[in-house]
């Protein structure tokens, strides 16, 4: 089995409230010095068998058209070597 | 002839009866379609309603881009057919690249219900050749993630060719950049607004008739379309 992990995160330059909205509940709990807080989304995709070149690539490409939307979103896809965690 | 005006109803559609109860009033005829089938049943036109198709899960509107349906709502759109994807409709546009830009969370995190004035910026597109330009109108607004977005570029591009359709008029409601309430593709037959003109067409239920305009004008487009 191959563990596929796939990040997305707004653009830096795309406003997130909801972000936002987490620094101050930060803040007010008692967290100094909370400059910014993103937020963003991980997909743990568990592929059975080995992540051949082909599927590598169909993944690539699903990250990017379906996983994160590219007008305002990037995304980071790693497969996680055997016994890695997260 | 009376035109055939498709409404597609998705899993989590909710707008779909307004739609189509929109559609009858403006004097066209509706035909309820289907996410999961990939035939227009010889629609002349499409509306995309509001509501949260798929539950909203992953992105609005990002899940239904993939529907059956939808590939041949694109491929009819881009050979000339009126596309109107109100509210979570125009998510979908958005996301099926029919139209630049996406709609993110409001930036006050606050989902939104209320009657909004808006500015009809552009009265020649298929769905908006019944307003006069620059006339306002009052419809209802109500979604959590209307805040239209786009880089500036795409922005100043919409800007100069005339494709800002909507602005929002007493105070942005949502964080939409240039008050954008809806846009249009470059033929102008594919329209996404974030507004709702279907629960505006009748005094017992609406603030306004306002929303009228929008169904009456794809049934002119349509018709002009005919006879040319």
């Amino acid at each position: 089995m191959a563990r596929v992990i796939v990040d997305v995160m707004l653009k830096p330059e795309i406003l997130d409230p909801q972000g936002r909205a987490v620094q101050g509940a930060l803040g007010r709990l008692g967290l100094d010095g909370v400059r910014d807080v993103r937020q963003g989304k991980q997909f743990v995709i568990d592929i059975d068998g080995d992540l051949d070149a082909d599927r590598r690539e169909t993944l690539e490409r699903l990250a990017g058209e379906l996983l994160s939307n590219p007008v305002i979103e990037d995304y980071r896809m790693r497969v996680l070597a055997d016994g890695e965690s997260l | 002839m009376t035109a055939r005006i498709g409404i597609v109803t998705f899993p989590g559609s909710l707008d779909d009866a307004d739609a189509a109860r929109a559609v009858r009033i403006a004097g066209g005829e509706p035909i309820a379609l289907w996410h999961g089938d990939d035939d227009l049943r010889g629609v002349d036109a499409v509306v995309l309603p509001g509501g949260f198709s798929y539950g909203d899960y992953l992105r609005c509107g990002a899940i239904a881009r993939f529907a059956p349906v939808m590939t041949s709502v694109v491929e009819r759109a881009h050979a000339g057919m009126p596309v109107l994807g109100i509210c979570n409709g125009f998510q979908i546009l958005c996301e099926s690249h029919l139209l630049p830009g996406a709609l993110t969370r409001n930036d006050h995190l606050h989902f939104i219900c209320r009657d909004q004035r808006l500015r009809i910026e552009n009265a020649d597109t298929d769905w908006t050749r019944n307003f006069d330009a620059h006339s306002e109108i009052v419809i209802p607004l109500k979604n959590g993630e209307g805040g239209y977005v786009a880089d500036e570029a795409t922005l100043d591009m919409l800007e100069s060719e005339g494709r800002v359709i909507a602005r929002y008029l007493g105070g942005n409601p949502n964080g939409s950049r240039r008050e954008i309430a809806g846009i249009c593709n470059e033929r102008g037959n594919v329209v996404g607004l974030m507004p709702h003109p279907e629960h505006a067409v009748e005094d017992l239920t609406g603030p306004s008739t306002d929303g009228l305009g929008f169904f009456s004008s794809v049934l002119t487009s349509l018709l002009e379309g005919a006879s040319r």
